[in-house]
């Protein structure tokens, strides 16, 4: 039996996702272990949801807990922000993406001037690597599509758009089953196939796609914590990062040994 | 037709005002000279820099940098392609804004190698005429390295230049006016360990100061604060000489320096070999005007330097079929290559440091060693920084770790203070088929080609590139690292991964017209007035930090400025 039919006949957590949707909170099984599962009661009785599944162990819930500034359909945020768990997951050093506040982070981004790509070269014509011309050039010479960087007409928020289309497609097809629903070794298996470019994304391959929401996500995670993400400094405290430090000492620098710097930010630094 | 108001005529007039331009304003102005500064960005100074600990903000969204979406440059391997956008940035960083390149550069101060002024000469001498490999344009620089160490000097004094001794390199006029940066035990395992190897470390020269400095024009440099955000950012301290805190102050305390922000030029004017001026437009209001000047000093970067001549239709363009006409010709980079070191047992303060510091090894630069047995010609400098290492930017891991998931999260952050990088900048040797012209397609904001490059490195480029990153290996696995990364790929230049804002060449000089654009005043061969400083002059890539040389140009060409504003004609 494959791990997609086993998943199938959990029926708790089958007839969860069930309630979840019907409810019109598209939200998927994840929720269920954190605060939203808490809030709606579940079975009704207000009991602790079931840790059967590794997706409810490993999984943490998406408070909301800042401003929605780009997004404006919850079941596309919570795929974000799943997608975006996969790729720096919670772990015994600390948060994940989630717990930092990355997808709120990456909203806020696509709401801003760098989601309609404002201080990029965006004049055409553009030869990306899907049309006829981009093979165009590819055969001009040894060149790979790689060496030329960014040459889409899509801007980055049309590229989100289309790229977690894509994902929640590419999960129906291949479990029948939203990527939210889908447990985390299969959500890995989802985002393995968008880096192979196995996922049919319009106008991009699917790695590009794959390879913009890694960086944002590393980007969230280690932004200073006044961009949304990188949530109480703790991605700079998993890394041992001191973040805003106006002076290191001589004896600092000099240092044989490692020092335990107590990590600062902007917020902490200019808010006297 | 577009309204152009005509302005009173200056003295000189510069196209840009970064390092070149600055320092051209400082010296021309104190000589008494009127000057206007033209500057396509903004005017900024420390007390902009002081909110500037914000990674995403300056390093990854680029806030000091030129605005792409208004100009940016088309690129291609070779001539057989069609060039596209560089629509982001990657490889390099170019600059905007009053300081240019120089508001955000780390520090790092080197001097060329003798050898470099002499190249052909001296190869030729060592080697034979075979050792040149075919399709190489090196040619000696038009200017000997004895000469050039003066202004070198000029510059170190004006800058305050922290460091001791230079091994392997010229000699020296003067000592460094200020004593080598401390450093942190990550750069003493570097030194320990090279000169095991029987090679000669040293704390690389830094324009970050170790002391508080006045320079000869009075200007006041602060203590650096070894905070990192030195490349990609500005000093809130003024601690890292930027022109901003040296010589743009300099020359605004004559009276005589214009300095006019937000003045983007479109075309240099010339009639008879001669220019009269600049046409310009204010960058924010779209108003165009006319800047008549006796002399015009194009000290703009590299990339500007060349499509401003060529959309000006000043100088003979270079072609690469015949190999007549200099401009664009010899573009060059770096060949740059490291390793990564996973310490299993050790941890570092990676975070803590400046942007030039850093250890260094010339025994594989320039003609330093006997290249008989290799099939190239150069080499570049060996090196270990402690620029402060910031947290979006670093994740490396060992080779074989996934790129995401669980087992990355656990790896980029147990090795973001157990890693280290030694890594080379090699020289790029000048090759037949790399050049800038105009694109024939795309167009900047103003409706003016942008400049097109072609550039792949060449076969001695790629050996030069191999042997350096096995030097980089060997010395971070005798530095004890458990792991190592992989070599770097040079197989083809790449433009969306950051190596250096080093790109040089276009605009060469040399001691004949014939095969360079500028003499070694670097003024104009074909337009006496013209003098067109910058990375632009270098006929080809050294392997060294790139900024100090063209500064010492700056100063070379303020000298003949003066002068040729005193008695005219050719100055060489």
């Amino acid at each position: 039996m494959s791990k997609h039919d086993e998943k199938k006949l959990d029926a708790k957590g089958s007839s969860r996702r069930k309630f979840l949707k019907s409810s019109g909170m598209a939200v998927g099984g994840i929720a269920v272990g954190g605060a939203l599962g808490g809030l709606l009661g579940m079975n009704g009785k207000g009991e602790q949801p079931p840790t059967d599944t590794a997706t409810e162990e490993t999984q943490p819930a998406q408070q909301h807990d800042q401003a929605l500034e780009y997004f404006t359909n919850r079941a596309d945020f919570d795929l974000l922000g799943q997608a975006t768990e996969r790729i720096f997951p919670e772990d015994e050093n600390g948060p994940g993406a989630i717990g930092l506040g990355v997808p709120y982070y990456i909203d806020h981004q696509l709401a801003g001037k760098w989601g309609i790509n404002a201080k990029d070269y965006r004049q055409g014509p553009f030869f990306d690597d899907k049309t006829e011309s981009g093979g165009e050039v590819r055969l001009g010479g040894q060149q790979e599509q790689p060496y030329l960087g960014y040459q889409s007409q899509l801007r980055y928020h049309q590229v989100y758009d289309l790229g977690i289309e894509a994902i929640e497609k590419y999960s129906q097809e291949t479990f029948n089953e939203g990527f939210t629903a889908l447990d985390g070794e299969q959500q890995d298996e989802v985002l393995v196939a968008l880096e192979n470019d196995e996922v049919d994304i319009p106008g991009i391959k699917s790695s590009f796609f794959f390879n913009i929401l890694r960086q944002s996500t590393l980007e969230g995670a280690y932004a200073d914590p006044l961009y949304g993400g990188n949530k109480d400094m703790q991605g700079w405290k998993m890394k041992e990062y001191p973040g805003v430090q106006l002076r290191y000492k001589p004896e600092q620098v000099e240092s044989k040994e490692f020092i335990d710097i107590k990590p600062s930010s902007l917020h902490t630094t200019f808010n006297t | 037709m577009i309204m152009v108001t005509k302005l009173p005529k200056t003295d000189v007039v510069t196209v840009g005002v970064g390092w070149t331009g600055g320092i051209i304003a400082a010296e021309a102005s104190k000589a008494g000279l009127k000057v206007v500064g033209l500057e396509r960005g903004g005017n900024r100074g420390t007390a902009n820099f002081a909110m500037k600990h914000d990674e995403l903000r300056y390093a990854i969204r680029g806030e000091l940098m030129q605005d792409l979406s208004r100009e940016t440059l088309t690129f291609r391997h070779n001539r057989d392609q069609r060039a596209l956008p560089m629509r982001q940035y990657g490889s390099f960083m170019l600059g905007n804004g009053v300081g240019g390149a120089g508001t955000h550069w780390n520090g790092m101060t080197d001097r060329y190698n003798p050898y470099d002024f002499e190249i052909r000469s001296k190869t030729i001498e060592r080697y034979g005429e075979d050792k040149i490999a075919d399709g190489l344009l090196i040619q000696d620089w038009g200017i000997t390295y004895d000469e050039m160490e003066p202004y070198y000097t000029m510059f170190d004094k004006m800058a305050g230049i922290s460091a001791d001794e230079t091994p392997l390199r010229g000699e020296r006029s003067e000592p460094f006016p200020n004593p080598a940066l401390i450093h942190g035990p990550e750069l003493g395992l570097f030194k320990e360990v090279t000169k095991k190897m029987g090679l000669d470390p040293f704390t690389m020269p830094a324009a970050n100061n170790s002391q508080p400095y006045k320079n000869p024009d009075g200007q006041h440099l602060a203590t650096c604060q070894m905070k990192g955000f030195c490349e990609r950012f500005g000093c809130e301290y003024g601690a890292k000489a930027s022109p901003n805190v040296t010589v743009v102050p300099t020359a605004l305390k004559t009276g005589n320096f214009d300095l006019r922000p937000h003045s983007e030029v479109i075309e240099v004017l010339h009639k008879g070999g001669r220019a009269t001026g600049v046409i310009y437009v204010n960058t924010r209001t779209g108003e165009r005007f006319e800047q008549p000047a006796e002399i015009v000093a194009v000290t703009s970067y590299t990339f500007n330097n060349n499509r401003l001549l060529l959309n000006s239709k000043l100088g003979t363009a270079y072609n690469p079929e015949t190999g007549k006409g200099t401009i664009g010709k010899n573009y060059c980079y770096q060949v740059i290559v490291g390793t990564d070191g996973f310490f299993d047992d050790r941890k570092f303060n990676t975070a803590i440091g400046s942007g030039g510091l850093g250890a260094t090894v010339d025994n594989f630069n320039a003609d330093n060693f006997d290249h008989t047995d290799f099939d190239f010609i150069h080499g570049g400098s060996v090196i270990i920084n402690q620029s402060g290492k910031r947290p979006i930017e670093n994740n490396q891991v060992p080779p074989g770790t996934p790129k995401w998931g669980k087992e990355f999260k656990n790896q980029s952050i147990k090795y973001y203070n157990r890693s280290l990088n030694v890594h080379a900048y090699g020289a790029v040797m000048p090759h037949v088929n790399n050049y800038l012209d105009l694109d024939p397609t795309y167009k900047d904001v103003h409706g003016n080609p942008l400049i097109r490059m072609t550039f792949d490195f060449s076969e001695t480029d790629r050996k030069r590139g191999h042997f350096l990153n096995e030097k980089t290996k060997t010395i971070m696995q005798e530095m004890g690292a458990t792991h190592v990364s992989e070599n770097t790929s040079v197989e083809h230049y790449d433009i969306t991964t950051y190596q250096a804002t080093h790109n040089t060449g276009g605009v060469i000089m040399g001691a004949d017209p014939e095969t360079s654009a500028v003499n070694n005043y670097l003024q104009m061969w074909e337009a006496d007035n013209v003098f067109v400083v910058g990375g632009s002059a270098y006929p080809h890539q050294s392997g060294y930090n790139a900024t100090h040389t063209l500064a010492a140009l700056a100063y070379r060409a303020s000298e003949g400025i003066i002068n040729y504003s005193k008695d005219g004609g050719k100055l060489a």
